[in-house]
């Protein structure tokens, strides 16, 4: 049972930070109808910006990780939006699905050509002591991720429902022209939105790297959770990426432990196709209609 | 354009490509020759993709459902010619059941279960080892062996694969000029439209995804034989991605853009070696930029400098016929 308590809180850790990265995917894919295909990279991305500032312009931690998240909304956020998304958009969601393919080639290859190939120690923002819940032994670390992420999900959602720009937000997203018409700035709107997809992706990154370690191929697998994630909840609701990410990180860690750790990675696969399958607007969406 | 520019113009490509690994090395010869199969692969996502409007991230996979199988059959002692149209009937099998799918979901979503079956290919072929090998892969297949024509040398290799090549293009070349093609086509632009025109837009989006597919596995069957050695991490997502580039590259929905897409694929980054590690780095930037100026690919490229110094002759919309349907 303790075993079973330990597995469920670290896949929540987990599972939390995969909701992060696919809140962000959500919010983009609503504004903007931009499948990203980079952004298990715009996770693996700022950490690289730290571990410049620390180790090469030898800034204090805290001073490096704001100047990322800085830097990262400046370039995954706006230049992302301004020089990828806004000219290819109008030729079409394929061609679009394509040039985030390439830029996460892009910022994959720059980061092993740039800074390095092997795995790089990430210094950890909070104490990794084992600590005790109920016989479970989990690491403060997992613990503190955990609430952050929630909390920072928490935060958006209150943004995104009770502000007079977060409802802004959800107007353009929802039917642009009409938006528009009622006085919203769409365009502003939309770059709010890459923005938060970039401070979001960048706070993962904070959260996941020193786990992980910071390696240039990070990108690859946790863009994908990221992606079944969000289809997996309902595309088109913050709560249902919320859910996706944990359902997938507790999941994946049930199977390694208790199933089979070869077929690990099938799994959120298989989870994927029977709900797109069975229930395409995903669990806790709602049906966007949709012609033939 | 003229109505004999396009024969001639085959024919020069044709003559070209026989000619092209004349006095060439091993290497280059390698190299053309895997330009002709991964033209195959994207002559069937082309289709696919192009043609019926359906994105399919899974070409890799049936390169390997067709490169395992073939190698299967031909380690047991199997006649290549034999073991391919075995190859080719499992995967336009599987490319049909993956067809099912596409009937409930379009778009992104259809993208990333296609995604997600590629994946799943490569996690079998790497966990079951009995089979495939796992990740040490299947080594030593033979080549073909016709009596008089023998294909171990690079060169013979290069002109068996492109006599297939040009077989699997004029097929293609049936398949999108028959009744069939103007289906898919009307499949892609309006699909409301086709179905009360009475086009089965059930079979023929299944048939999409088994064409295609059996396209990819034709593919995997020449790639067997040309390395002799396959390994699942050479048919993962990147590899899919990368045969979905070519489409892209080279113009999805059109006739040839799937040999000047593969061949800028391949081709490219050979020219690019001089730059060593950054190649992808530029590489991926080239896309990028490509597909903000000219989104309809290379081939959409010629037609854009066209209509820019020669000028269009433009019918007017209105007078068009069924104008007024839209």
């Amino acid at each position: 049972m303790s075993q079973f308590l330990q597995v469920l809180l670290s896949g929540l850790a987990t599972g939390s930070i995969y909701a992060l990265v696919a809140v962000g995917f959500t919010l983009v894919w609503q504004a903007a109808q931009t499948v990203n295909f980079a952004q298990g990279e715009f996770v693996m991305v700022p950490a690289f910006f730290v571990l410049v500032g620390t180790h090469v312009v030898g800034l204090p931690l805290w001073l490096a990780l704001a100047l990322a998240l800085v830097v990262s909304v400046v370039l995954i956020g706006a230049l992302f939006k301004k020089l990828v998304v806004e000219p290819i958009l109008p030729s079409g969601g394929i061609s679009l699905i394509i040039a985030t393919m390439a830029l996460g080639i892009l910022l994959k290859e720059s980061a092993k050509e740039f800074y390095g190939a092997e795995a790089q120690p990430f210094p950890a923002m909070f104490p990794t002591d084992p600590i005790n819940i109920f016989g479970a032994v989990v690491s403060m670390q997992d613990i503190l991720n955990l609430i952050i992420s929630l909390g920072v999900v928490v935060l958006l959602t209150l943004f995104l429902n009770r502000t007079r720009t977060g409802r802004s937000m959800q107007a353009a997203a929802q039917n642009p022209a009409v938006a528009e018409i009622l006085g919203v700035n769409v365009k502003r709107m939309v770059m709010y939105t890459f923005l938060i997809n970039a401070a979001l992706a960048a706070l993962a990154s904070f959260l996941i790297t020193p786990v992980y370690l910071a390696k240039f191929s990070n990108g690859e697998t946790l863009g994908l959770i990221a992606f079944i994630a969000a289809i997996v909840g309902g595309f088109n609701q913050i709560r249902g990426a919320l859910v996706g990410g944990l359902l997938i990180g507790v999941l994946d860690n049930i199977t390694a432990t208790y199933i089979t750790a070869e077929y690990r990675a099938a799994l959120p696969l298989v989870l994927l196709i029977i709900v797109i399958l069975v229930r395409p607007q995903g669990i806790m969406g709602t049906s966007e209609g949709r012609t033939v | 354009m003229r109505r004999w520019i396009r024969p001639a113009l085959i024919g020069l490509a044709i003559i070209l490509a026989i000619l092209a690994p004349v006095g060439q090395g091993n290497y280059i010869t390698y190299v053309l020759t895997s330009w002709l199969i991964f033209s195959i692969a994207a002559m069937g996502l082309n289709l696919t993709l192009g043609y019926a409007g359906q994105i399919s991230l899974a070409q890799a996979s049936f390169m390997a459902i067709g490169g395992y199988t073939t190698a299967l059959l031909t380690l047991a002692g199997w006649h290549w010619m034999l073991a391919l149209p075995v190859a080719l009937s499992f995967c336009f099998v599987v490319g049909l059941m993956l067809g099912y799918p596409a009937l409930r979901v379009k778009g992104h979503f259809l993208a990333f279960v296609t995604l997600a079956f590629n994946t799943l290919v490569f996690l079998i072929l790497r966990n079951e080892e009995w089979l495939t090998g796992g990740n040490y892969g299947l080594v030593g297949m033979p080549r073909p062996d016709f009596g008089l024509f023998s294909t171990m040398k690079q060169h013979h290799f290069y002109y068996f694969t492109l006599t297939i090549t040009i077989v699997a293009a004029v097929i293609m070349w049936w398949i999108v000029r028959s009744p069939w093609g103007r289906a898919f086509k009307a499949l892609r632009e309006n699909p409301i439209r086709a179905e009360s025109l009475g086009v089965d837009t059930r079979r023929l989006t299944l048939l999409a995804f088994a064409i295609g597919s059996t396209y990819g596995g034709l593919a995997g069957a020449l790639v067997t034989p040309l390395v002799q050695f396959i390994e699942p991490a050479s048919f993962g997502v990147a590899h899919s991605l990368r045969i979905l580039l070519m489409v892209v590259v080279g113009g999805a929905g059109f006739f040839f853009g799937p040999f000047l897409g593969a061949g800028v694929v391949i081709i490219l980054p050979e020219f690019l070696r001089f730059t060593e590690g950054y190649y992808l780095i530029i590489y991926a930037a080239l896309v990028i930029v490509m597909l903000v100026f000219t989104p309809k690919g290379l081939i959409g490229l010629g037609a854009l400098l066209r209509d820019r110094f020669w000028g269009k002759r433009v019918a007017r919309g209105d007078l068009k016929q069924g104008a007024q349907l839209k």
